[in-house]
């Protein structure tokens, strides 16, 4: 009984996609490597509602000197419940001038978007948004 | 037989004053094809832009690595500061190796 259910596994795990894909936590902790995320220093610009989870603008700002000794080296977005949570990481530096970024993302589903930042310090910062998404982006089966 | 990556299209001032920070628009037209969706029964194959890469003066400022939720046409705004005549270069890079290229010249006002 037990040896059937072992190998009934892997066609109840889903789509190839979803067996290999790291989970939400997982990638934030990975991001992390164990170091502790103050809750401050980062603004996040995007719709509370989004009509249309194909392309949703967000904007990141993080707080910093911007200086050679003290820059934000690294901003990461996660999405909760995308099939990989990890959407986009840009590195930065000191050239930089201001700690901003903006794109367009892709959401499955309702969900809480999750920014991560780096500085050259060694600091992390870390917020959270959740969004409401009327209309999914297409993951699958259209 | 893979057809080229789209011109990209930048949107940066043409001089800045020493010491501004200026903000730089890219626009890349790319279906950003995840290879999760279907269409009439039919799976649509993997093509996605992977990079970004933005190097001022030869230097590094920015690199976007880029996952299955960045939307078509990837679009991006971020900043930099200029204190000398400075020249961007921008690269775009998908999965197949393929690869996009801009340049944009900023003089100082």
């Amino acid at each position: 009984m037990q040896r059937r259910t072992l190998l009934a596994l892997p066609l109840a795990a889903g789509p190839a996609w979803a067996q290999t894909a790291e989970t939400y936590e997982a990638a934030e902790q990975s991001i992390l490597a164990g170091r502790l995320a103050s809750p401050s220093g980062i603004t996040i610009e995007m719709p509370t509602l989004s009509e249309n989870g194909n392309s949703v603008d967000i904007s990141i700002r993080v707080e910093s000197p911007n200086t050679r000794a003290d820059h934000v080296t690294a901003i990461h977005i996660l999405a909760e419940k995308n099939p990989i949570p990890r959407v986009a990481s840009f590195t930065l530096g000191p050239r930089s001038g201001r700690a901003e970024v903006a794109t367009r993302i892709r959401l499955a589903t309702t969900q809480t978007i999750l920014v991560l930042a780096e500085t050259s310090r060694g600091q992390m910062h870390r917020a959270a948004r959740e969004v409401i998404v009327i209309l999914g982006a297409c993951v699958d089966g259209g | 037989m893979s057809t080229p990556l789209a011109a990209p299209r930048i949107r940066a001032p043409r001089s800045a004053r020493a010491g501004e920070v200026v903000e730089i628009r890219t626009l890349m037209e790319h279906p950003m094809e995840t290879g999760l969706r279907q269409e009439g029964g039919r799976t649509i194959p993997r093509d996605m832009l992977t990079r970004m890469r933005v190097r001022l003066n030869g230097e590094a400022l920015l690199e976007a690595e880029f996952r299955n939720g960045t939307a078509a046409n990837p679009f991006h705004v971020f900043f930099v500061r200029i204190d000398r005549a400075s020249e961007l270069e921008f690269t775009w890079t998908d999965e197949a190796g393929r690869t996009a290229r801009a340049t944009h010249r900023i003089a100082l006002a």
